[in-house]
């Protein structure tokens, strides 16, 4: 590595970065994934990153939380470690190349978490600052019950980080209140953060259309300029279809 | 008032009231003995009744092994190789030397957060950046700085394993071949580690000295930090 470190806000490049925060159960994965779709289907190069996955870091992560080695300052640094192989690796490359970038979580996932956690909240920014800024960065703003709802209903078991039972919040450590404790924190978190960052509220309890269409004017928008595949992949495909059944 | 303190934001969860012993580091390029030195400053310390914990860079349980596989791949970006060390240093910072000094042990460290930071900077990272992620770490109570001159250096490494590819900063591209690149990323190391020198108060220790005249200078050294040890009791071994 010859350049220096770039520090966030100051990186120039031709694509676009779109990312979206909440808590578990706000709905943002599913917008993310319709809006994922949407731009393919307009013909841009689209690429996409989730939290927490860089092959070279996940098996430590994988392993420190399974055996619950993690400390506040471990969780928070080993996350750090794995966004920077994604920002250095899968990030930055696309963006370089034009493409449009879409991130399931993002820093502010980290800030809210290891600031709960315990974790100086000025230090946690500090530790981002290479970080790329997203062009918009969406948070999808959710009642508690509403997502408590849509977790507990919808699949397996809670996990022991992602509840916070690492902070004993819950006297009796039962998952189910120390998840609503440690998730009620984080919100708290994100709210403070909205106006810092100048995260887009996305009223995550509208229909999921009416969402959609929401963030996809906000894109639009931020898209100008920005380069298209020659071929609209998803419209041509389509008209074949259609040609062979007449 | 705790003998300890925190670079900058420091470690949640962590009383600084508790830690009683003390945070001996030897820094310094490589090759410069720095683990011969440990070795032999532990046995020394042991003998004259004092419990003592050696450690050094990637023995952390969490991250340890992964780094050391990572850096055989040569597959690391700098931020995140930098951010991996910081976190296999963390993981040993609070699951090995805090309570080894909350017990009142020696800790003796083989490298500190002064080697991390500049191979970070010459790797690229923002100094300022890198100095800051560090806010979590210990004030030690002594940084002793094993100085050789660069080309002391080559003749120790050429002496024992050769030029390793990481030693040599290989994945900087600095020279045509692991001598040109090992003598301009040590130069760029050493540059970094004398500018430390003043802002985190090194003691510098000649290190191109023979082993024994080194040696003795780190025991002085050593010797003016710690309380000293009450006498023994004839027939008795000595411990504290």
């Amino acid at each position: 590595m010859s350049s220096r470190m770039k520090m966030y806000g100051k990186h120039r490049f031709p694509g676009r970065l779109f990312i979206v925060e909440g808590i578990d159960g706000s709905g943002k994965s599913t917008q993310l994934s319709l809006l994922h779709k949407w731009l393919e289907s307009e013909g841009y190069v689209v690429s996409s990153s989730e939290w927490n996955s860089s092959p070279l870091v996940q098996d430590v992560t994988r392993r420190g939380k399974k055996k619950k080695m993690l400390t506040p300052m471990t969780f928070s640094l080993i996350h750090a470690t794995d966004f920077a192989d994604r920002t250095e690796h899968y990030i930055i490359p696309p963006l370089k190349a034009g493409a449009v970038v879409l991130a399931d979580r993002y820093i502010y996932t980290a800030f809210a978490r290891d600031v709960v956690r315990g974790v100086h909240p000025d230090w946690v920014r500090g530790l981002y600052g290479f970080a790329v800024k997203p062009t918009v960065a969406f948070y999808f703003r959710t009642p508690l019950d509403v997502a408590m709802k849509r977790i507990l209903g919808g699949r397996d078991a809670i996990k022991f980080y992602e509840a916070g039972m690492d902070l004993k919040l819950s006297k009796d450590d039962d998952i189910e209140e120390s998840f609503r404790i440690f998730q009620g924190r984080i919100v708290e978190e994100y709210e403070k953060m909205v106006d810092e960052f100048g995260l887009v509220v996305i009223d995550a309890t509208l229909s999921i259309e009416e969402q959609q269409a929401q963030m996809r004017k906000i894109v639009t928008e931020a898209l100008t300029g920005t380069k298209k595949t020659r071929i609209r992949r998803w419209l041509d495909l389509a008209s074949l279809a259609k040609g062979s059944r007449e | 008032m705790a003998r300890f303190s925190f670079f900058g934001e420091g470690l949640p969860g962590i009383d600084l009231e508790e830690l009683k012993g003390k945070l001996i580091v030897l820094e310094g390029t490589d090759g410069v003995g720095r683990s011969t030195h440990v070795g032999l400053l532990k046995q020394w310390l042991e003998n004259n009744g004092h419990a003592v914990l050696d450690t050094g860079m990637t023995r952390s349980a969490l991250a340890g092994k992964r780094l050391r596989q990572a850096k055989e791949g040569h597959t690391l970006g700098g931020v995140t190789m930098s951010l991996f060390y910081a976190t296999d240093f963390a993981d040993r910072l609070e699951n090995e030397m805090i309570p080894a000094l909350r017990a009142g042990f020696i800790v003796l460290t083989d490298r500190y957060v002064y080697s991390l930071m500049a191979r970070a900077i010459v790797r690229g990272a923002d100094p300022e950046w890198i100095k800051d992620v560090y806010g979590f770490a210990l004030k030690p109570d002594a940084i002793l700085y094993l100085r050789v001159k660069i080309d002391d250096m080559i003749t120790r490494v050429l002496q024992g394993t050769g030029f390793d590819y990481w030693e040599s900063g290989t994945d900087l591209h600095l020279g045509e071949d692991m001598y040109d690149s090992f003598v301009e990323y040590q130069g760029r190391l050493l540059r970094e580690f004398d500018a430390m020198v003043e802002s985190y108060g090194f003691e510098v220790v000649d290190g191109s000295r023979a082993i024994e005249e080194v040696f003795d200078e780190l025991k002085d050294r050593t010797s003016r930090l710690l309380e000293p040890v009450p006498e023994s009791p004839p027939g008795i071994p000595k411990t504290k």
